[in-house]
């Protein structure tokens, strides 16, 4: 319903900006109505604009699959920490723009019907920047899909670690990375998914150690922000530094996803990484006792039993899928 | 080149700017001095400290994958019948060595040297003492060509689940992801001087108070001392220094790095690998302070009614460009934050 009425006014005034949008890429004046429609993808240069964490499990999941874990953590202020602003203040601040409690949502859903743990991070909430919060969704996420034998997903959005947190900040590289090698040493896959930006301690922790490494086009992805590198050795930087291209060039990233086809995309990987029946790798690891520990012969079971599956979160769509495959 | 030029400055920085940290009644003050004490340039290095309290060193060197990274000093140590390898950033003591060691910031394969070292640890049931003294891993375009941040995250996946005891001493800088990266252990240690941050205090201020010059500021408000580091609970242990600190009398502070890490190596040792990596996972599980509320979601942002929307269109000068105007989806295209690691 783009009306336009008459203005008064000089050109460049005529489009309000919450509104319209200048796409960065092609400098074109983009109704947000038809951005968001498209999500967020400028349809004539394919410049892909950030998107919220709500917007992308849209995007990604099955509709009405989701079901948010976690909703409740929030931050806490462990070193008193003031800048110009108290911290405590700025979540504040970033809860009431965003609606979100902090810069991650994670929970259960499903892709193409497999059932997965995803972690999705919003850029929006200072920066998608990794404090407690973020590093304990993120580990949940992990363990869930450890304990649960579902595949993880986690789409990063995130200037990196959060200052206000000092090294607790730090440390939940240690903490995610822990989490995820466990999932990794029970088998089971994980697919990252880098959009833009993706830099410092969250690039450099489980972002970057997907099973497989997905990214969307032209995203800034990098550990040393491209000021940082710039400001300290004072080097010139070559075009297309710390963009997804750079990144595929260079070998961290498997394949550049367009952001429509991203949901196909991790689908059909997660037809070929089948989580491995439980106990078959690293049967020392993983702690806590798994739902079910031959999810295929189990399975396999209930059918010819015909007893109803009794946990629906614990991989049923894998079991169903890998016969075909 | 002029990362030289820049070390060159910070070098003569060193040099003045070495004062006690007696400044009491100025915490800010304190902090900052403590800060200069971490950088000092004739503090202690990894391999002065290993010449020091072993009994036996065999240097390493290579990453079987691209080169030799003299920022990252890896080896076989002997301390009586102890046997252990050796992880550790090795800072220059002069310009020149500094420039060959590019003043202690690592490149990928710097930390692909320490992977492959501690992975030969884990092979021969030996320990491992890791020494942390780095402003930063290198932050250049080739060390992002060679992947820096899949150095640094497979560097800590490794120590995360390795099973073999793993004693970490923050001895000067903590600086970061570079510090981190082989900071993962069974125990971590701090001398006094040492500091330890999630982004260097120059850094923090730059991006927090807009200007490099509060980075005292920042370094207070990061809490970095080894003592506040020790409140924190990541740091287990802190050593104190001999004198006015570890510059002062090497000899003394290696004498009780030494007994530190033969009582630690001794304990670890008792215990049984299973345990050791679980309670390892525990640490690092715990690190970090949230609580969990059951309060009704945060309220979302009013959605703008059709009121707004028709005096927009009747008066579309009222958000003027580069106001943020309120409602769902906006400001999020800004310039990215700059709070990298």
């Amino acid at each position: 319903m783009p009306i336009k009425l008459p203005s008064f006014r000089p050109r460049k005034d005529a489009y309000p900006p919450d509104l319209w949008t200048r796409c960065p890429g092609c400098s074109e004046m983009l109704f947000n109505k038809q951005l968001d429609k498209a999500n967020r993808v400028c349809p004539s240069c394919n410049h892909h604009f950030r998107l919220s964490a709500a917007a992308r499990l849209e995007v990604l999941l099955d509709p009405g699959s989701f079901r948010e874990l976690d909703a409740g953590l929030q931050s806490v202020d462990p070193l008193g920490f003031v800048d110009q602003k108290a911290y405590p203040d700025r979540v504040v601040a970033a809860q009431v723009a965003t609606g979100m409690r902090d810069a991650a949502i994670r929970g259960i859903g499903a892709i193409e019907g497999t059932t997965v743990s995803i972690c999705v991070m919003d850029f929006g909430f200072m920066g998608g920047s990794m404090g407690a919060v973020v590093g304990e969704k993120v580990t949940r996420a992990a363990e869930d899909a450890t304990s649960g034998r579902m595949p993880l997903i986690v789409v990063s959005a995130s200037g990196g670690a959060r200052m206000q947190e000092g090294t607790l900040a730090l440390m939940q590289l240690a903490k995610t990375v822990a989490a995820v090698e466990r999932l990794r040493a029970a088998g089971l896959p994980f697919i990252s998914l880098m959009t833009d930006p993706t830099t410092g301690g969250v690039f450099a922790s489980y972002a970057v150690l997907g099973d497989v490494n997905l990214a969307e086009p032209n995203a800034l992805i990098g550990f040393a922000g491209a000021r940082v590198s710039a400001g300290t050795i004072a080097q010139e930087l070559p075009p297309g530094f710390q963009r997804t291209e750079f990144l595929f060039s260079h070998g961290f990233v498997d394949r550049i996803v367009q952001r429509a086809e991203a949901r196909a995309e991790i689908a059909a990987l997660l037809r070929f990484l089948v989580p491995a029946p439980a106990g078959a790798e690293g049967a020392d690891e993983g702690g806590p006792t798994l739902f079910r520990p031959m999810s295929f012969l189990s399975s396999l079971a209930d059918r010819m039993i015909g007893e109803p599956d009794p946990v629906p979160a614990a991989g049923t769509g894998q079991s169903e899928e890998s016969p075909r495959g | 080149m002029v990362d030289r030029l820049l070390g060159r400055g910070r070098d003569a920085e060193h040099r003045t700017a070495a004062a006690p940290p007696s400044d009491a009644a100025d915490p800010k003050r304190a902090v900052w001095s403590r800060v200069q004490l971490a950088r000092n340039q004739r503090r202690p290095r990894t391999l002065e400290f290993v010449a020091a309290m072993a009994d036996e060193f065999v240097e390493l060197h290579g990453d079987r994958a691209f080169g030799d990274d003299a920022a990252m000093v890896v080896g076989l140590a002997r301390i009586e019948d102890r046997r252990f390898v050796v992880v550790g950033q090795q800072k220059g003591a002069d310009t020149n060595e500094n420039i060959r060691r590019n003043f202690g910031m690592p490149h990928p394969e710097g930390y692909r040297k320490a992977i492959r070292v501690m992975e030969l640890a884990e092979r021969f049931r030996l320990p491992i003492v890791t020494f942390v003294d780095v402003p930063g891993a290198h932050p250049g375009p080739e060390s992002e060509e060679r992947g820096i941040a899949e150095a640094i995250a497979r560097s800590i996946g490794l120590m995360s689940r390795i099973r073999t005891p793993i004693v970490a001493i923050i001895t000067g800088e903590g600086g970061s992801g570079g510090a981190i990266a082989i900071a993962v252990g069974d125990v971590v240690i701090a001398l006094e001087n040492a500091v330890y941050s999630v982004i260097s205090p120059e850094g923090c201020a730059a991006i927090l108070w807009r200007t490099a010059d509060e980075a005292p500021t920042a370094a207070l408000a990061m809490k970095m001392t080894a003592a506040d580091q020790l409140a924190l609970g990541v740091v287990d242990l802190v050593v104190p220094e001999p004198g006015d600190g570890a510059h002062t009398d090497h000899a003394e502070t290696a004498r009780r790095l030494r007994a530190i890490i033969i009582e630690q190596l001794d304990r670890l040792s008792a215990i049984s690998l299973e345990s050791l990596v679980e309670a390892r996972y525990r640490r690092y599980r715990s690190l970090g302070a949230y609580t969990e509320t059951t309060e009704a979601p945060v309220a979302a942002p009013p959605s703008r009614g059709l009121a707004d929307r028709v005096r927009d269109l009747l008066d579309p000068g009222r958000w003027p460009a580069g106001v943020q105007v309120p409602g769902p989806g906006r400001g999020r295209d800004e310039p990215p934050a700059r709070e990298e690691v």
